[in-house]
């Protein structure tokens, strides 16, 4: 080679990386950009923090600091802070009505057991397969426990309330709506006029009426319907008002992801000899419900508060456990407390589910 | 001689609405035939193989399929579905199955074959198309030309006696479109059956048997691949050749 071309190469070093300047890096340039960047947005940022600084001490002083947690009597001198000590004495009722005593640990076994799917479905501990196959075996187990029969003593379910009915109520309604949803959906989607018109049918008559009038409905109507000599109790009809009400809307979810899914899927399965049903079966409504399992949760967060709205056809549920404990003659005023209580629950757990969707759709890849 | 022909189309007439999308088709494939159909967009190729396999309704004229016609006989249409292998444009692989799953999924299900036994010929169809080492991955993980090929497989798991295939090449990068059709080259070469749309010319010219032309809902030219692409007889045809050559130059 010739030298003189060799030493006309230049040899590349790269600069060693500077630290950014001070006001765009960091915390404080976080803040800089996102709380101060303009005039508008840096009044707001000061607008805001008075009213947190008028309010957050506040609360936190009648919430925590001058808080009664135990003895009742204590309570009525110290009216400054929050009386806990209210929502420890009713604590029972709110979380399983009247549940007799002797039972309580029935209660507590069925709660262990969901809260025993719910830790294996959020930490993804089991197979998705086997989750859903969990998941659709609870109820049956939990009715036994709670209602008793089969060596079991009986509970009469006018002695369930509080939390748990809340619970039970979302947790059934949601398994049962599940699959009742996904056969409206795919009935909509039908070849068939009839099936398509009943399904249309069936899920715009529910979508067009509030959950209210469906659980007053299924609680006084229904038995006007019924051949004589059935008789379903209170709970079970509002409980198949709330799954009619939840599957409708359900369906309409999984419309939503079965529209999503290419028609190439479907030719695909079929041109390899597959019957339509066994297409949808195995390939179109597995992808079609993987999109939606977000929206799916989401679903659950709302049918969860909605069924708050149970008070008005006489069952006791968790708000209405609430409601009654604050009509104790023994326990007058602390309406604070008790709807405090009950927004904090409600939010804890719907919180938790919400958290729980987020997490799946990112992880939503295949 | 017609005891062979496995294919026999007679007078296909389908409308889409009121647009009249195949006009008077007359077609005769043979046993082991290799058949390419080309023509502008739009005119009406791959609406005549969907209708072979009834991924399309035909309202006018038959479609017998191995001595089988096509009618609204749902079982009719499945067992002569599960004898006509297809392969689309777009791949369409299952994409919440693995590779190796894509391929066993009918197997199993139409052809009742236990599950070692599927697995174990979906990895030798694997093998053929050269991919067998990317049987536990998940379609989007593969190139196009991967999952192109692991849709001829899928295809071919189920022993089809005829192939169709509707563009398997058109949405390949050029470096990938030689894999596909080395594939398909293969299959030709062991007397499979095929229908085959595709502009890829060079194929046509070694593998067809015949050449057809399509415009405007009509077969208009039917010939060998060195007559049709040597002397054409119609000026329509002559047109999309020369549009065709100035186009891969
Ligand atoms: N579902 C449909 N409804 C109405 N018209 C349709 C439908 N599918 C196809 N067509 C029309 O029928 C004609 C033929 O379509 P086809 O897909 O068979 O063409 P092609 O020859 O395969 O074209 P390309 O090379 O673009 O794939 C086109 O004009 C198209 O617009
Ligand atoms: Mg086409």
């Amino acid at each position: 080679m010739n030298p003189a071309a060799a030493q006309k190469i230049n040899i590349f070093i790269p600069r060693p990386n500077e630290a950014p300047p001070l006001d765009t890096a960091g915390p404080i340039g976080w803040i800089r950009q996102n709380l101060f960047n303009g005039k508008g947005n840096s009044l707001l940022t000061i607008l805001a923090l008075l009213f947190l600084l008028k309010t957050v001490p506040a609360l936190l002083s009648w919430a925590l600091f001058k808080a009664t947690w135990v003895s009742g009597a204590a309570c009525d001198a110290t009216r400054e802070g929050a009386c806990w000590a209210f929502v420890v004495e009713k604590f029972r009722i709110l979380m399983v009505g009247i549940y007799p005593s002797p039972h309580l640990w029935r209660p507590a076994v069925s709660f262990g057991l969901l809260a025993t799917v719910v830790i294996l479905t959020l930490f993804r501990l089991v197979s998705a397969r086997t989750l859903a196959f969990l998941w659709f075996s609870l109820p049956l187990p939990l009715f036994w426990i709670i209602n008793g029969g089969m060596g079991l003593a009986h509970v009469d379910q006018s002695l369930w309330g509080g939390l748990m009915l809340s619970m039970g109520l979302a947790v059934v309604g949601i398994l049962f709506s599940l699959p009742l949803g996904i056969l409206l959906a795919l009935g909509r989607r039908s070849r068939m006029a009839s099936v398509k018109a009943l399904s249309i049918g069936i899920i715009e008559l529910i979508r067009g009426v509030p959950l209210i009038t469906i659980l007053f409905m299924a609680s006084v109507m229904l038995p006007l319907f019924l051949p004589k000599g059935v008789n379903i109790n209170n709970l079970l009809r509002v409980q198949i008002g709330v799954i009619l009400f939840s599957s409708a809307y359900i369906a309409e979810v999984i419309r939503g992801g079965l529209q999503a899914i290419p028609p190439g899927q479907m030719e695909a399965a079929v041109s390899t000899g597959l019957t339509h049903w066994q297409a949808t079966r195995l390939v179109v409504l597995p992808q079609a419900l993987r999109h939606v399992i977000p929206s799916i949760i989401g679903r659950c967060v709302a049918l969860f508060k909605d069924t708050s709205l149970v008070i008005i056809v006489g069952l006791l549920d968790f708000l209405g456990m609430i409601k009654a404990s604050t009509q104790d003659p023994e326990w007058l005023g602390y309406e604070a407390e008790a709807y405090v209580f009950c927004a904090l629950v409600y939010w804890i757990i719907c919180f938790s589910i919400s958290r729980y969707g987020r997490s799946i759709e990112k992880n939503n890849a295949w | 001689m017609n005891q062979d022909i496995v294919i026999d189309i007679t007078d296909l007439n389908k409308w889409y609405g009121h647009f009249h999308v195949l006009k008077h088709i007359n077609l005769k494939v043979q046993k082991g035939e290799r058949i390419v159909i080309c023509g502008p967009s739009g005119s009406g190729k791959s609406t005549l193989i969907r209708c072979i396999n009834r991924l399309e309704e035909h309202q006018q004229g038959s479609i017998v399929v191995e001595g089988t016609e096509l009618t609204t006989n749902l079982k009719n249409i499945n067992d002569i579905r599960k004898n006509v292998g297809m392969v689309f444009q777009g791949f369409n692989l299952f994409p919440h199955l693995t590779i190796l799953e894509n391929l066993t999924l009918a197997p199993t299900w139409v052809r009742q074959l236990p599950e070692e036994k599927a697995k174990k010929m979906a990895m030798e169809f694997l093998a053929r198309v050269h991919i067998d080492s990317q049987a536990h991955k998940f379609p989007g993980q593969l190139s196009g030309g991967q999952q192109q090929r692991a849709a001829i497989a899928r295809a071919l798991c189920m022993n089809p006696r005829i192939m169709l295939f509707d563009e398997p090449t058109s949405a390949l990068d050029p470096e990938m479109i030689k894999e596909v059709l080395d594939v398909m080259t293969e299959l030709a070469e062991e007397g499979m059956t095929m229908i085959c749309v595709t502009h890829e010319m060079g194929f046509a010219r070694t593998v067809a048997d015949r050449v057809i032309f399509m415009d405007a809902g009509e077969i208009i030219e039917e010939a060998p691949p060195e007559d049709f692409f040597t002397h054409p007889t119609f000026d329509r045809t002559q047109l999309f050749l020369n549009q065709i050559r100035t186009q891969s130059i």
